[in-house]
């Protein structure tokens, strides 16, 4: 196992070393305006900057405020939804194509109604991240919760359980996995697209930062907010898949 | 299972075994009359009758095996006689009552296809079973470890089910629906799944297992050696729609052993269930190959 694994670490390491070497050369004087594409150097400095000082915690504090938000809102939505629309057949087949067509729409087409709607500060975002990450969670929790194993429910019936019991300890448990995949795209895709909406036009966050630092020319702290934001979503990811992996095997 | 053996052989002389073979019918406790199941509206061409008049009395404490061609609508009496399938006409009592849903209090199931809960443990997916039925919490963890010992898996109630072998999760299977306690068990083709071997030393187990607890049986096969091996009685369904052709009796004590599995006895039987069955099967085969 390790042993095929190793090789695939390395070229995948190898074709970052490519980059960040591609970065440096052609950033070297001569090359690219340092106001386009500042060299690594300058990047890295400011970004152990930002690391190491406080000055970026307002910023990320409502970016990431804005996220929860939007996911526990996503969640509590999706989850209740799907369930409803699960207990029939029929609503399924009525309201499972619907959710997965308007999936289908860019929901970032929104953003400016929300803006008029909600304003330029954090309700946009939330607004916009509820949207985006709703779709994963509520197709799941339909997709889970309508293909649970007939043969479960025939037997958990023939033993006596009751509606609430054949939820709680057959229906739940056997989606549970399905489900998990919806949140936790749903969290992923929902803090892009708050990263995305903060660019487009808002009071603070860090994709305001970004903007701000690029509107004022500042471009090897623009780079630094970015590659900061890169990592952002580089640890939720991790974090995500290693919360849907553990919960899987426990639900297995 | 050796040990089940011995301290069994007194439970298996209770009279009631031995009263079945001049079948008492005061002494029914499944009736099963009249019933038909059909699928599809009448007059739709579609339309499949699974399943026409069956009669049928089962004696507390008898082991039947039904037996038939595929779709002759074995399991979907099985399923009727849960209460699982609602028949189109035709009725079920147990016990003078008539089936209408399922009876947890008297009736469990082993299923065809594995039904354990993956997400529980071996001896939680017992208790899962007891605490549906409503079986006290503070009991549960008794007599689940009673019952999988009865079945030889004492050693795995914290395993998962994705552990264990396909003839392990059947007997898991077994020990929820005898943890139930229930006077009636109802398998549907429970080996159909394993291997041969695997099968014929879980038909030995269960033969000695089924002895001791003296509860009545119906259990639904493909195998002709199984339904020999098992029943007290094989009813033989027609090809479809299925109607009870015959019934035949298989007089040999339970528990029964290897020696019996090899004995011309069995193979007379075999082969008589054979003559019975092989028309009926020809059947099937000509209906499939009607050009459609």
């Amino acid at each position: 196992m390790s042993k095929s694994k190793l090789p695939q670490r390395l070229v995948q390491l190898g074709v970052l070393v490519l980059i960040l070497f591609s970065w440096w050369y052609f950033t070297l004087p001569g090359g690219i305006n340092q106001l386009l594409l500042p060299a690594p150097a300058p990047v890295f400095r400011d970004f152990w900057v930002l690391l190491t000082t406080s000055s970026i915690w307002p910023d990320l504090l409502v970016t990431v405020r804005e996220w929860v938000s939007a996911v526990v809102l996503a969640s509590l939505l999706g989850c209740s939804i799907g369930y409803l629309v699960s207990r029939t057949a029929y609503s399924v087949r009525v309201f499972d194509p619907l959710f997965a067509g308007i999936y289908s729409i860019p929901a970032i087409l929104l953003y400016p109604l929300y803006l008029l709607f909600f304003g330029l500060g954090e309700g946009s975002k939330i607004a916009l991240g509820t949207t985006i990450a709703f779709f994963p969670v509520v197709l799941n929790t339909i997709a889970g919760l309508a293909n649970v194993d007939k043969a479960y429910i025939r037997a958990a019936h023939s033993m006596g359980a009751n509606d609430l019991q054949l939820f709680w300890t057959v229906m739940v448990p056997a989606a549970f996995p399905v489900v998990l995949t919806g949140l936790r795209l749903g969290c992923i895709i929902g803090f892009l697209v708050i990263l995305g909406g903060e660019t487009i036009s808002s009071l603070a966050g860090l994709g305001h930062r970004i903007v701000s630092l690029a509107e004022n020319m500042e471009s090897s702290q623009m780079f630094a907010n970015i590659l900061f934001a890169v990592l952002m979503a580089f640890i939720i990811n991790g974090t995500v898949s290693y919360v849907e992996a553990r919960g899987r095997r426990s639900a297995q | 299972m050796s040990t089940l053996d011995t301290e069994k052989s007194k439970g298996f002389q209770s009279p009631r075994r031995k009263e079945e073979h001049h079948v008492n019918r005061g002494d029914a406790i499944i009736k099963v009359e009249g019933v038909s199941q059909a699928f599809g509206a009448e007059g739709d061409p579609r339309r499949v009758v699974a399943l026409e008049s069956a009669t049928l009395d089962i004696a507390r404490g008898e082991l039947l095996s039904l037996i038939g061609p595929s779709g002759c609508g074995k399991s979907t009496l099985l399923n009727i006689i849960g209460g699982l399938a609602t028949p189109s006409t035709g009725r079920v009592t147990i016990e003078g009552q008539t089936v209408k849903g399922p009876s947890p209090q008297k009736v469990a199931y082993v299923f065809q296809e594995n039904t354990l809960f993956p997400w529980r443990t071996v001896i939680d997916n017992v208790k899962l079973g007891m605490a549906f039925q409503g079986v006290a919490k503070a009991e549960r963890e008794e007599r689940a470890r009673h019952s999988l010992e009865a079945v030889g898996l004492a050693d795995f109630c914290n395993h998962y089910p994705a552990q264990l072998s396909g003839g392990m999760k059947q007997r898991v299977q077994l020990a929820r629906a005898l943890g139930l306690q229930t006077e009636i068990l109802l398998m549907d083709e429970p080996f159909a799944a394993l291997d041969e071997q695997t099968r014929m030393v879980l038909g030995e187990d269960l033969s000695v297992l089924l002895a001791r607890t003296g509860k009545t049986i119906i259990f639904v096969t493909h195998s002709l050696v199984e339904a020999v091996f098992l029943a007290d009685r094989v009813a033989v369904l027609t090809a479809r729609p299925g109607k009870i052709k015959q019934i035949i009796q298989v007089e040999e004590p339970h528990p029964r052993k290897s020696d019996f599995m090899t004995s011309d006895k069995l193979s007379d039987l075999r082969n008589e269930l054979y003559e019975l069955l092989r028309d009926e099967i020809r059947k099937t085969m000509n209906v499939r190959a009607e050009p459609e």
